[in-house]
């Protein structure tokens, strides 16, 4: 029951992400690579099985859970952390060179204008 | 260490002194050829040494372990034809490098070009030298592209551009399949190294695998030496500056697909696949060479067929098959190499000293230059192989070969009638070369009065002519005994009987030499028709055009097959990745032996889950809020937030099913990701616009729900199935090898702590990066929420001043305990490191980012580059104990009050980790949040910005 429960859940975050990422602007696409993270970061997780009140501490239990897949993913959060800033900082910069925040990069000549920086070159 | 170690040295030293060329170049130009020369002389003097102390012991290898599994090793052969070559290659280009020193005019940069010499004499001379079969096809690599460099030396002129990415692109191909010709022989051989392959002739010439690898290593051979039908780099590879082509198609570049004939010739010669191929390739090339040499008009063009030509008529001698055949082709290596070069040096000075080397308007120039004339004269009759020069005798030998074999290849008088007209052709281009340079009439508007040259640019041309007439004249004082060595490493055994004589008596070979030397002069005299119908007849066939339409095919193939999958849009891009996944996902499990066990999985599995209802009703309850995040997303604060509620539940799940350092991580990275997105919010639109069609958006769905739900079977098709861990080993280990209770962090500190080095430094780039993309950059921010609210204008609350100053000490407190726990209950350095950084961050929130930088001075780069160089140091401090990068050792302590404590080496490294996610997490989130103070309002951006993508939008939908 939890396996299909917690099955469920990581088709839904994968699905839900892919929904986002497949927007056209950039905030919805940082939501869903978040959404998505947390799907395959559960997914690794659910490798070394679901098993409760077992931690992987020496001697805290006798049969401990599998701690190798904790270990990946513990890393995992947190790159996906510096990778979420960095994609949002990068949107963020295309919003300043291009005048919006459009995930294709198109660019608008009378945004720079009102951001009075049309002398600068287009990155 | 024995003394013949110092192979690799002669190998390296070129290598090694390429960057001082270059550098020394920069404080005077000429320090670079100083460079190249002493570099030269010091490997040339311990080469011979070398050959002086084991010359008598030949052949001897070294050979050091390297990557033992691909079975390459790091080895050095001297036997007598690695011998030679490398002895050419070394005088040759000492020759050349004195030479290039008077050549290269003030405008050329002399360190890139003494650079890219040398790295090119150090590659040629790892191909001669190898012991190991891949190291040589790496040097052979590095031919082609320090010829690429070499020959596109002139980077500002197109035909050197395009000259330089011909021989790239055919000799680069016919690297790769050498590759696989070699791999294939190590394959039936079961040894790379050199010395084992050459004594498994026999095995090698039975196998089933020999035609594939004879194919491969010969499309090796004759794309670097120019055969056909590979043969049409070369002519353009002219475009190099003229001692490079002196150095590269005399002695170097080309001769190394022959000395790879020569090398595998006791490994792969003899079978009749052999002598079919070879030696057609070998005559075609030969004759077509010989005579397209004869109507070209510029003096390189004319010395680039003929040597062309020359390749053919040596890869021809090898195709035999016949160890006597073999030595007279090294003989011709040798003589080739000679002569050639002083024509290119002597082409060389002409263009130098006129400013052409256009044949149709030189002439006469023996006035002008008798010395020079003088050297080309004679280097030229060896090219066309008059008597008393060192080519009539190899080209004796050419001709009683080709008379010896000729009975089993065709009819007995075709053979030497073929090799006859060859010969009268090189003697028609050599007497042209001749003639309309240095005699006749000179046209009156050269771009130069002629003159002789330096004469140290004439030294080294006057060495080579002096010892190509040396050998012509007593070749078994002079060269007999090098010969003989050579042809012994060629043969790996003794040589078979053969006299070097100016003289052999009256035979047929001196009759089809003289049937040349007659036949060619009366070409030349009659070349006025000939040129005629040559230029109506074949003058317009070019190899290059099929290979510029090949190209130029492959070129718009790929360029069609990347718009079908990227034509610039992200959508694109995601649907043909997420649909390739979900294509491959859908196959497996559609493939009937796949589907039995995913079946039988998901039946089998149900009975053993037991149900817990707590946890499914959580569940339930993130999958509700990433709904609701998905559904409402366009409200960008409310999307975050119930996004937040997704992140917290994922926390929860890690806590319950036995996981509490994830739980720990999960809960405080979400912390710094909502900080993080709420602040990049703060600069974007606060609502997305509708720009896709309802449409559009069900296709996504459709596509989004096909993948969830292939990813939800996928799951639990493997979790409900039993399996075996491999992590028996680290709980086993994790006290006795680790000093710590806490698997996980054992693992990531210490059993794994290489690639948490490598994760840590990836985090750290990204701060980095960050910081650099966000330097100096204006954004337009709102000043209204969505709803035309404005935002509230206390920027620093009392309330929330007054107890992020109370709870800072608590937090820091509660960092550390949880760092220093961390190797034995559940905690470490990533963990301990966000929570420091949240604490932090809530300082600047509350205090606002001035006032908290003047009370805290946090140098955070300091504390990012800190972090990284702990965890390095702690690497390499283990290698000064004598042990691999990042061991880690541990000790017990017995301190009074305290007792018993472990200090692990890890804890040291977990340090590094720690500070490396403070610095990255502060630098992120405090360079996000200065942005503020450069933010642009301006209320009619967002109208601008809405209207113009939608109309954008409208247009793409349109397309």
């Amino acid at each position: 029951m939890t396996n299909i429960a917690l099955s469920l859940l990581i088709g839904m975050l994968t699905g839900a992400g892919v929904y986002l990422v497949l927007r056209a602007q950039t905030f919805p696409v940082v939501l869903g690579l978040t959404l998505m993270s947390y799907g395959v970061n559960l997914f690794l997780f659910a490798m070394g099985r679901l098993k409760t009140a077992a931690p992987a501490v020496v001697g805290a239990v006798e049969h401990p859970t599998d701690p190798l897949p904790q270990a990946l993913v513990l890393t995992a959060i947190v790159i996906a952390f510096a990778m979420t800033a960095f994609v949002i900082v990068l949107a963020l910069k295309a919003r300043a060179a291009l005048g919006n925040d459009h995930v294709d990069g198109v660019h608008i000549p009378q945004a720079d204008r009102l951001l009075d920086r049309s002398e600068e070159p287009r990155a | 260490m024995q003394a013949i170690e110092l192979l690799a040295i002669v190998v390296l030293l070129p290598f090694l002194a390429a960057p001082f060329a270059a550098w020394g170049a920069r404080f005077n130009r000429f320090a670079a050829a100083w460079v190249a020369g002493g570099a030269t002389l010091a490997a040339l003097a311990l080469f011979a040494a070398l050959v002086y102390a084991y010359g008598d012991v030949m052949p001897v290898a070294t050979s050091h372990a390297w990557i033992e599994s691909a079975g390459l090793s790091f080895g050095f052969r001297l036997d007598g034809l690695s011998m030679m070559f490398a002895g050419l290659i070394l005088v040759i280009g000492l020759l050349i490098v004195i030479y290039a020193r008077y050549y290269l005019s003030p405008s050329d940069s002399m360190g890139r070009f003494f650079a890219y010499l040398l790295m090119f004499m150090g590659a040629m001379l790892g191909v001669v030298l190898a012991e190991n079969l891949i190291n040589l096809v790496i040097f052979w690599e590095l031919t082609s592209l320090a010829s690429f460099l070499l020959i596109s030396y002139w980077q500002h002129r197109k035909e050197a551009r395009y000259g330089a990415r011909l021989a790239l692109a055919i000799t680069g191909a016919g690297g790769l399949a050498l590759l696989g010709g070699v791999l294939i022989l190590g394959h039936i051989v079961g040894s790379y190294e050199l010395s084992d392959v050459l004594a498994a002739g026999d095995l090698i010439k039975n196998h089933d695998l020999y035609a594939p690898a004879l194919i491969l290593i010969l499309l090796g051979v004759f794309t670097k030496s120019a055969q056909f039908p590979f043969h049409f780099w070369l002519p353009n590879a002219m475009a190099a500056p003229t001692p490079v082509s002196a150095y590269l198609h005399s002695a170097t570049m080309v001769k190394a697909g022959i000395f790879l004939l020569a090398r595998f010739f006791p490994a792969l010669a003899g079978t009749d696949l052999w002598v079919g191929i070879v030696s057609t390739a070998g005559l075609i090339t030969f004759l077509l060479g010989a005579y397209t040499a004869l109507f070209r008009h510029d003096l390189k063009g004319l010395l680039a067929y003929s040597t062309i030509s020359h390749l053919g008529l040596i890869t021809l001698l090898f195709g035999f098959g016949t160890p006597l055949a073999a030595v007279a082709g090294i003989f011709h290596i040798l003589n080739h190499a000679t002569f050639k070069a002083s024509l290119f040096m002597v082409a060389g000075i002409v263009d130098h000293e006129t400013g052409t080397r256009d044949m149709r308007r030189l002439g006469g120039l023996i006035k002008f230059m008798p010395h020079t004339a003088a050297l080309g004269i004679i280097a030229a009759m060896a090219m066309a192989g008059v008597p008393l020069f060192n080519g009539f005798l190899s080209k004796e030998m050419f001709f009683t070969e080709s008379m010896r074999v000729a009975g089993s290849m065709g009819p007995v008088w075709l053979l030497p009638i073929l090799v006859s007209l060859g010969g009268l052709l090189s003697v028609a281009y050599s007497l042209r070369f001749v003639h309309d340079t240095f005699f006749g009439k000179l046209d009156g508007d050269l771009p130069k009065t002629p003159h002789e040259p330096p004469g140290m640019m004439k030294r080294p041309v006057d060495l080579l002519v002096i010892l190509s007439l040396a050998v012509g004249i007593l070749p078994a004082l002079v060269i007999g005994p090098l010969l003989h060595v050579a042809v012994t490493g060629v043969l790996q055994g003794e040589p078979p009987y053969y006299k070097l004589a100016l003289w052999h008596g009256f035979n047929l070979p001196l009759l089809m030499s003289a049937v040349a030397l007659g036949g060619g002069v009366v070409l030349y005299l009659l070349r006025r028709p000939v040129f005629r119908w040559h230029g109506r007849s074949l003058a317009h066939l070019d190899a290059r055009v099929p290979y510029n339409r090949l190209m130029e095919l492959l070129m718009r193939s790929g360029a069609g097959a990347t718009a079908l999958i990227d034509n610039g849009r992200l959508g694109r891009l995601v649907i043909v990745t997420l649909g390739f996944a979900l294509g491959a996902g859908l196959l497996g499990y559609l493939l009937p032996q796949t589907l039995a066990p995913v079946r039988n999985a998901i039946e089998h599995a149900s009975a053993a889950d037991s149900g817990d209802w707590v946890t499914v009703f959580a569940i339930a309850l993130i999958v509700l809020a990433t709904l609701v995040t998905t559904v409402w997303h366009r409200q960008r604060l409310f999307a975050l937030i119930t996004m937040s509620v997704v992140g917290l539940g994922v926390a929860m799940l890690f806590a319950r099913f036995s996981a509490p350092d994830l739980a720990m991580t999960q809960l405080s990275v979400e912390v710094v990701t909502m900080i993080l997105l709420l602040l990049a919010l703060f600069y974007l639109p606060q609502q997305s616009r509708a720009l896709s069609s309802p449409a559009r958006r069900w296709r996504d769905a459709g596509i989004a729900t096909a993948l969830g739900a292939g990813i939800a079977a996928f799951t639990y098709a493997i979790i409900s199935r039993p399996f075996e861990s491999i992590s028996g080993y680290f709980l086993e280990q994790s006290v006795p090898g680790g000093g710590g209770h806490n698997v996980v962090n054992v693992i990531l500190v210490d059993f794994r702590g290489y690639d948490t080095f490598g994760e840590i430094t990836v985090l750290a780039l990204a701060g980095l990066g960050i910081f650099a993309m966000l330097k100096g950059l204006s954004l337009p921010a709102s000043r209204r929420d969505p709803f035309g609210r404005p935002w509230s204008d206390d920027p620093h609350p009392l309330l929330l001043r007054t107890f992020t100053q109370i709870l800072l000490p608590l937090t820091l407190l509660f960092g550390i305990y949880v760092f220093l726990r961390g190797h034995n209950q559940p905690g470490g350095g990533f963990i301990a490191g966000l929570i420091v950084a949240s604490a932090l961050i809530a300082q600047y929130m509350a205090n606002g980012i001035e006032t908290a930088e003047r009370k805290l001075r946090l140098p955070i780069h300091g504390i990012l580059g800190a972090g990284l160089l702990i965890a390095l140091g702690t690497g390499l401090t283990s290698m000064v104990f004598g042990v691999p990068f990042l061991t880690s050792a541990f000790t017990h302590l017995d301190l009074p009050v305290i007792g018993d404590i472990e200090i692990a080496s890890a804890i040291a490294f977990d340090l590094g980790v720690f500070l490396v996610v403070v610095g990255s997490t502060m630098l992120i989130l405090l360079n996000l949040g200065r942005l503020t103070d450069h933010a642009v309002d301006h209320p009619d951006y967002t109208a601008i910005e809405s209207s113009h993508t939608d109309a954008g939008t409208r247009r793409e939908a349109d397309a």
